[in-house]
């Protein structure tokens, strides 16, 4: 048996690893945002929020046109993906008990294990080769199915946490179950439904991989569902792998841009969720 | 409202073995027992409420007015006979003038706006809630105490005007000064319609009720007069339950 | 109208009204259920649909190479030649190096979040990493590329003066390669570990932590005796659900593995992975093989994320049965 002191001071020693572990972690958290502050917020400007990207080779131009198909690609996603998501997760948790409901859940979990670059090849094979085309339908497409099963699996969660009580109270008012479950099962799980919805939306904006070949990416504006379309995240890649300096320095404006968007949505969502579960205790 | 040979269950596992009682109309009729004997499970029979569980089973007779119930649409079943259950559980994400007019709204039975305001009123007046929310009926039913929840949540049973009222041990998650507001709130309404409170409490029983029916391992042994009950009970097992030697 | 109008019974409906209905379940909540399962039944659709696609998008390799595909190194798409072991060495390599990093960080981590920091810290660090996790992976890359890749490029010279006798270290510094997508990679799962072990950590039982420190024993002898014990099986499950995501990443590796489809022993020589493949040159693929060959690698990809995902979750299924 070793002595306490031995102990002791082993306790001191590999407690304090822990402690250096999580402030590692933590300063590559702030690492990461620092250097993107400090290489992007720099180049941002204006005129490079609204202009479109100039020839290649030639300095300046901007990403206007990829922010707004980044939001019209996240935005048909969002109205494919958050639907299919929420009523899905509805189903689970309200009459998913059965074998069905454990096959629905087992194919949510694979779909949300597979890896963003196939769900793209996916994507492609289903829409691309029978149109003849890369277009932004493509690739909202593949954005939609990366989100549905996070939004499912969220909404399964969060209409489960509602009270048997509550459902129980609207039945024996005599109110059919549909509309128990519609008007007040769903109500009072609406804020953890939208907050993971909006979760499911910012993680879909910065995906890239299954954009590569589906929207492909543009560089004029107006580009319709049918064609090509550019997005903020493909931009910053296609940018960051040329050859050029200018271009380097705008895909770092750029991924401020992303960044600064993703921590929006994701900070504000957390907390709104941490204060509601504050309040449930 | 009176049910024969009631059996009932969840599983393979039979909670109540054939009960057979009577619930006179316009009076209070308390079931006691110790815990598990079914008498939760015999009111949640009365309006169906049992059946919405997964894996229950139910057979036998409930009569409400001479038809049987298990015969009924039990959504429009519900509707007649309300229940309050043991914690208060109003709607979270409603207001007090919102939960109280749920039933109404949800079922699409309520008329034009003033007619929905009036029997909101009402409901809450019959509740004794009404001088307490009055001025504040647009805010969320959380912030109210404890014993005003349940009363709200009566409140929304009556506002359906429902013929029964079933309350399944409504003062077991109240104060003493709570219950004894819903003790006298149960006396005014036995006047108006059918009572069944299911109750741990005998003294809150012998408060109450006009009739009391003991249960023991799911079945009825006694179902008498209140006095009856607690003075000269006829089994020996109502007697040492009541005198508590038992349980 | 009153308190007193609404109680007299002509106020109230006829019981007569009462329509007769026999099923428990009515018409409305029947379609109600029907059309919810319509939503979530296209998700097995989806499910299916995908695993379809991939297996008749790449029959043709299959039938060409067979197994053989699995084991070949040889990827020449201008003589239609093509073996996607280079690809699964990097895939296996740079996922491995990334979990031998970030395993002992985020568990380091998670065990002081959970065990040492005060709840109010733990819970604020937590939402900190969490942001981590959000970090889109082509700003990983963006960093990989400008900032670790110039970095790595100066210090791997002085490694290879001292561990040069390890094959691991020789070779010409590039800064780009697999150690550089180990690296960014393990900054992509490190959070995903230590979040989920900060979980299963804090669902240990507090009586039997109790139980050993009232035993006179320190708090890292109660982590290692109790708390990692018991809770191995979760931190099983948060590597393997690492392991899913590192195997799968795209944009953070690709930015910055080199992209050259060798097999070296060197971390410091360029690398490729299954990923990285596909987004390189499936847009330009030169002719159908091609294309079919790199939807197999796909094909591939899917199936052994499936079974790491599985294995993660029966991890987890494990604990939780341990909990009841």
């Amino acid at each position: 048996m070793r002595s306490y002191a031995a102990r002791r001071a082993v306790n001191v020693v590999m407690l304090s690893v822990t402690a250096f572990c999580a402030a590692a972690a933590l300063f590559s958290l702030f690492f990461v945002l620092g250097y993107i502050a400090w290489r992007g917020l720099g180049a941002l400007s204006w005129a490079f929020l609204t202009r479109l990207p100039k020839p290649a080779g030639e300095a300046g131009g901007g990403i206007a046109n990829s922010i707004v198909d980044s939001a019209k690609l996240v935005a048909l996603a969002g109205a494919i993906g958050i639907p299919v998501g929420v009523l899905g997760g509805v189903y689970l948790a309200e009459f998913g008990g059965g074998r069905l409901g454990a096959l629905v859940r087992f194919c949510a979990d694979v779909l949300n294990g597979v890896p963003s670059i196939v769900v793209g090849l996916f994507a492609y094979a289903l829409i691309v080769v029978p149109m003849k085309g890369f277009s932004g339908l493509a690739g909202s497409v593949a954005l939609a199915v990366i989100m549905i099963p996070i939004v499912l699996r969220n909404t399964e969660e969060f209409v489960r946490l509602v009270p048997h009580a509550l459902r129980e109270a609207g039945l024996a008012l005599g109110v059919p179950r549909w509309k128990v479950v519609l008007r007040i099962v769903i109500p009072s799980a609406a804020r953890g439904i939208v907050t993971g919805s909006l979760l499911a939306l910012s993680r879909a904006a910065g995906e890239t991989a299954p954009l590569i070949f589906t929207a492909f990416g543009n560089r004029y504006w107006d580009s319709g569902f049918l064609q090509p379309m550019a997005a903020l995240p493909l931009t910053i890649y296609t940018y960051a792998i040329s050859p050029y300096d200018d271009l380097h320095r705008q895909a770092w404006a750029a991924a401020a841009v992303l960044m600064i968007f993703v921590l929006a949505i994701n900070a504000t969502t957390r907390l709104a969720l941490r204060t509601q579960a504050m309040e449930a205790r | 409202m009176e049910v024969r040979g009631l059996r009932a269950g969840y599983g393979s596992n039979e909670v109540l073995k054939g009960v057979t009682a009577r619930f006179l109309e316009k009076a209070v009729t308390a079931i006691i027992g110790p815990s598990g004997c079914g008498k939760s499970t015999l009111v949640r029979c009365l309006n169906r409420m049992h059946e919405t569980a997964p894996g229950t089973t139910m057979s036998g007779q409930v009569v409400l007015y001479g038809r049987d119930v298990l015969s009924l649409d039990p959504v429009v079943l519900r509707r007649h006979v309300g229940m309050v259950f043991q914690r208060p559980n109003p709607f979270p994400n409603m207001s007090i003038f919102d939960n109280v007019a749920s039933g109404l709204v949800l079922n699409g039975i309520a008329g034009g706006r003033s007619e929905l305001e009036g029997r909101v009123e009402a409901s809450l007046r019959q509740a004794s809630l009404w001088d307490e929310v009055k001025d504040r009926l647009r805010r969320s039913a959380l912030g109210l105490s404890g014993g005003q929840q349940q009363r709200l949540c009566i409140a929304r049973a009556l506002a359906v005007s429902p013929n029964v009222l079933l309350l399944d041990e409504p003062c077991s998650a109240l104060d003493p000064i709570a219950t004894a507001r819903i003790e006298e709130l149960v006396l005014e309404l036995k006047k108006q319609l059918t009572i069944v409170i299911v109750t741990h409490n005998m003294q809150q029983a012998a408060r109450v009720s006009d009739f009391t029916a003991f249960m023991l391992l799911g079945e009825l042994v006694e179902f008498s007069a209140t006095g009856t009950i607690f003075t000269k009970p006829s089994d020996k097992r109502t007697e040492d339950y009541v005198t508590g030697r038992f349980g | 109208m009153s308190a007193e109008a609404l109680a007299r019974p002509e106020n109230r409906p006829a019981l007569k009204a009462i329509p007769v209905a026999g099923p428990r379940e009515q018409a409305g909540d029947r379609l109600f259920r029907w059309s919810l399962l319509l939503f979530a039944l296209s998700v097995v659709v989806l499910a299916g649909l995908v695993a379809w696609k991939l297996i008749a998008g790449s029959l043709m390799t299959w039938k060409a190479f067979g197994w053989r595909f699995l084991f070949s190194s040889a990827w020449d798409p201008v003589n239609d030649k093509f073996g996607a072991l280079p690809f699964i060495y990097g895939t296996l390599v740079s996922s491995a190096l990334a979990l031998l990093l970030a395993l002992p960080l985020g568990a380091g981590s998670a065990i002081f979040l959970a065990e040492l920091a005060p709840r109010r810290v733990s819970d604020v660090c937590t939402f900190l990493i969490e942001l981590l996790a959000a970090v889109p992976s082509v700003i990983l890359g963006l960093i990989g590329i400008f900032a670790l890749a110039p970095f790595l490029s100066a210090v791997e010279p002085w490694l290879t003066k001292r561990l040069g006798f390890l094959p691991l270290f020789q070779g010409a510094p590039y800064g780009v390669g697999m150690l550089a997508a180990g690296i960014i990679l393990a900054l992509m799962i490190l959070p995903y570990i230590t979040i989920v072990s900060r979980e299963v950590l804090l669902g240990v039982p507090r009586p039997l932590k109790e139980g050993v420190l009232a035993l006179g024993a320190t708090r890292w002898e109660m982590v290692t005796r109790v708390s990692l014990p018991y809770s191995a099986p979760g931190i099983a499950g948060a590597v393997f659900l690492s392991l899913g995501r590192a195997l799968g990443e795209t944009m953070a590796v690709t930015m910055v593995i080199g992209n050259t489809p060798k097999i070296s022993a060197s971390l410091f020589q360029p690398g490729y992975t299954m990923a990285a493949v596909i987004a390189n040159e499936l847009a330009e693929a030169v002719s159908d093989l091609h294309l079919q060959s790199l939807i197999a690698i796909g094909l591939t990809l899917f199936g052994v994320t499936i079974l790491v995902n599985a294995a993660a979750r029966l991890m987890l299924l494990r604990l939780s049965k341990r909990h009841s």
